[in-house]
């Protein structure tokens, strides 16, 4: 999927260091800052509802997602005993949705770990150690890049056959393989600006060591970064495993992306099935939209000049007729923080 | 030209690894996939010498090491010589490659150059008008984002094709057409051309809107940018002072993008049965057609590969810093 081609660049280049301390500012105003957001409040309620979803979704499906209804021949429209209609197989559609969530999160939700875990170790290694490491992991992690991921998961669970297609960490863990290079790449570049920080040369000059320097002093420092990568992987996972699955790759029963499996074997979007495809498609896009929401107000965070788009309404007009009566527009930093002091005084 | 051929052996590494990768799976993995490549095959008569040449490609009863194995397999890959697909009766993968890979370049070529120029000029407008409806654009933009493209392409068909009926829903021409260089076939090709293309700009022209937005509100911010307005140039100067210098990220953003959107587009071709290699690619899925699957990581890997080359070309070319240093 085409994620991650803004956020890179916003993350990847951060522009101004400066703007990228979250560990200075002091703690009580990061807790606020991160929830004001309405793209991060947005995003974490979508989220959280997809979770319970795939929690609570297998207890309260009505009916079993395999079991077989009436004998018609064709698939029937959203109805009271089917609230989502029925696939040609008479199987509940409803009953599908519900359970087709849990496998894929838990995936996604291993890949983003096992990934991130993957882009902190190569990302901070090379960006830490500079020279050669440096050259060889970088070239390592664009490699991984460049290369079309689809093609080569293809052959990897094609080869892998039948033993692959059940087993939730071994995907998970093959989605993660070529899911770490944008993390790993990001956390390199951020890494190097912070290398060369005074604090970190005074903390090498006190004589601490290199493992507690960069467990202590750099990590935490990433942490905004660090999130925003393990988001982009889950997202990366989602869209992965929705398309094994949707190939028939991966064991299709039953996650969204086998739902357009069948959909698509039985040309549901040739012969206007639309209850067959549109609900899991629609809770892939949402789930996705989460993600990448989140995503938004964490880059917004980093950068604070991204973040125009996250002002209230009243203040996001004004301005607006601010900046439309100086032609050309400034950086809003100074001014949302007065507003806010307004807001706050009012 | 410093930069240029740095980026050349970059992608030349790239090349071998993914070459490397090719060989090495099938051998990692457990399991012999020769057998299973023979359990699926019906209909076919399979003789000594094809299981002879699956043996070889798979390394199956090979009286050669590995290494052995290694350099006679780069050479038939330097040969163009990528095995034989069993879904396709045994005839060679790099012929059967051949004949879908015009559908494929021609569809993602265009549909990327389309949603690649849309896409940065909305992101620059976006970026420029900060704080007015257009902002609302967003969080659209962020729901095609998210969604695979196939569900889009399901979409299309049914909101174009079945209801609208404005656009065929599926292959790539009328089945009674031959193709020709002549008028009627050219644009029978177009009109079915429309609704892949269209999924594939909506879907990756998201990402560039993003991309070109962000970057744009950190270039507007530049003194150059304040200086011209200050002069009292017109808006549009302005702006196009401001968006040829934030473009430079997107053209090479490019590398880590084309990635993303052919493994999408590929799987859009699907939903439409395109005759590209995505429909090569479920093919091969359902055949268990391992050397078809091989040879098309290995070919959509190049022309992933050249369309970076292509890239780096152009950032030279926009970007007379890249030129200095050489």
């Amino acid at each position: 999927m085409a994620v991650g081609i803004g956020t890179e660049q916003v993350t990847g280049g951060v522009p101004r260091p400066d703007a990228a301390l979250p560990g200075m500012a002091p703690r009580r105003q990061r807790a606020l800052r991160l929830p004001r957001s309405p793209k991060i409040i947005a995003g974490l309620a979508m989220l959280a509802f997809f979770v319970l979803l795939s929690v609570i979704g297998p207890l309260v499906a009505p009916y079993s997602p395999d079991q077989i209804f009436a004998n018609s021949p064709v698939p029937l429209p959203p109805s009271a005993a089917h609230w989502l209609g029925t696939t040609n197989l008479q199987q509940d559609v409803f009953s599908q949705l519900l359970v087709g969530g849990g496998d894929m999160l838990l995936v996604a939700f291993i890949a983003g770990v096992i990934a991130t875990a993957l882009s902190v170790v190569m990302g901070v290694t090379a960006g830490y150690l500079g020279g050669l490491a440096d050259d060889l992991l970088s070239m390592l992690a664009n490699i991984f890049l460049v290369m079309p991921a689809l093609p080569l998961l293809v052959i990897l669970f094609g080869f892998l056959g039948k033993s692959g297609s059940n087993d939730l960490f071994l995907i998970g863990f093959i989605i993660s393989v070529t899911g770490w290079a944008w993390g790993a790449r990001v956390l390199r570049a951020q890494t190097l600006t912070l290398r060369n920080r005074d604090y970190i040369d005074s903390a090498k000059i006190i004589g601490e060591r290199r493992s507690r320097i960069i467990f202590s002093e750099v990590l935490p420092n990433l942490t905004p970064i660090v999130a925003s990568s393990f988001l982009f992987t889950v997202l990366y996972a989602v869209g992965t495993y929705t398309a094994m699955a949707f190939l028939g790759l991966v064991n299709p029963n039953w996650s969204w992306g086998g739902m357009l499996y069948y959909a698509q074997g039985a040309n549901a979007e040739l012969t206007g099935y639309w209850w067959w495809f549109i609900p899991p498609g629609l809770a892939v896009a949402l789930l996705g939209t989460s993600l990448v929401l989140l995503n938004f107000g964490i880059d917004e965070f980093i950068n604070p000049r991204l973040r125009a788009a996250g002002l209230s309404r009243r203040s996001a007009r004004r301005q607006a007729r601010a900046l439309r009566s100086q032609q050309f527009a400034l950086t809003p930093v100074v001014r949302t923080q007065q507003i806010h002091a307004e807001e706050g005084q009012a | 030209m410093l930069v240029i051929s740095r980026r050349l052996f970059f992608y030349l590494v790239t090349a071998a690894v993914a070459i490397s990768l090719d060989f090495l799976i099938p051998r990692l993995i457990p399991g012999n996939p020769v057998d299973a490549i023979l359990s699926h095959m019906q209909g076919v008569t399979i003789t000594p010498a094809i299981i002879h040449a699956l043996d070889l490609q798979f390394g199956v009863n090979a009286h050669a090491s590995l290494w052995g194995q290694y350099v006679h397999y780069w050479n038939d890959v330097v040969h163009g010589n990528l095995g034989v697909s069993s879904g396709n009766g045994f005839e060679p993968v790099s012929t059967v490659i051949r004949q879908a890979l015009p559908y494929t370049l021609g569809l993602i070529g265009v549909a990327t150059v389309i949603s690649f120029v849309l896409g940065t000029v909305i992101g620059a407008l976006v970026a420029w008008k900060r704080g007015s409806w257009l902002d609302s654009l967003l969080p659209v933009v962020t729901f095609f984002q998210a969604a695979p493209y196939f569900f889009l392409a399901f979409l299309a068909i049914d909101l174009f094709a079945i209801t609208l009926g404005w656009f065929p829903s599926s292959r790539a021409a009328n089945a009674t057409d031959f193709p020709a260089f002549t008028w009627p076939y050219l644009t029978d090709l177009l009109d079915h051309a429309v609704l892949p293309a269209l999924t594939i700009v909506v879907a990756s022209a998201a990402g560039w809107i993003v991309g070109m937005r962000n970057v744009m509100l950190t270039t507007m911010d530049e003194d150059y940018v304040l200086i011209a307005a200050a002069k009292g140039l017109p808006k549009r100067r302005v702006i196009w002072y401001a968006a040829r210098n934030a473009i430079l990220p997107s053209v090479s953003g490019f590398a880590l993008a084309i990635g993303f959107i052919v493994s999408g587009a590929l799987l859009t071709e699907i939903v439409f049965s395109y005759p590209g290699l995505g429909s090569l690619l479920v093919q091969a899925v359902s055949d268990n057609d391992y050397p078809l699957m091989q040879g098309l990581f290995l070919i959509i890997t190049f022309a992933v590969l050249a369309a970076n080359l292509i890239a780096d070309f152009v950032y030279v070319f926009l970007d007379p810093r890249t030129r200095q240093e050489a």
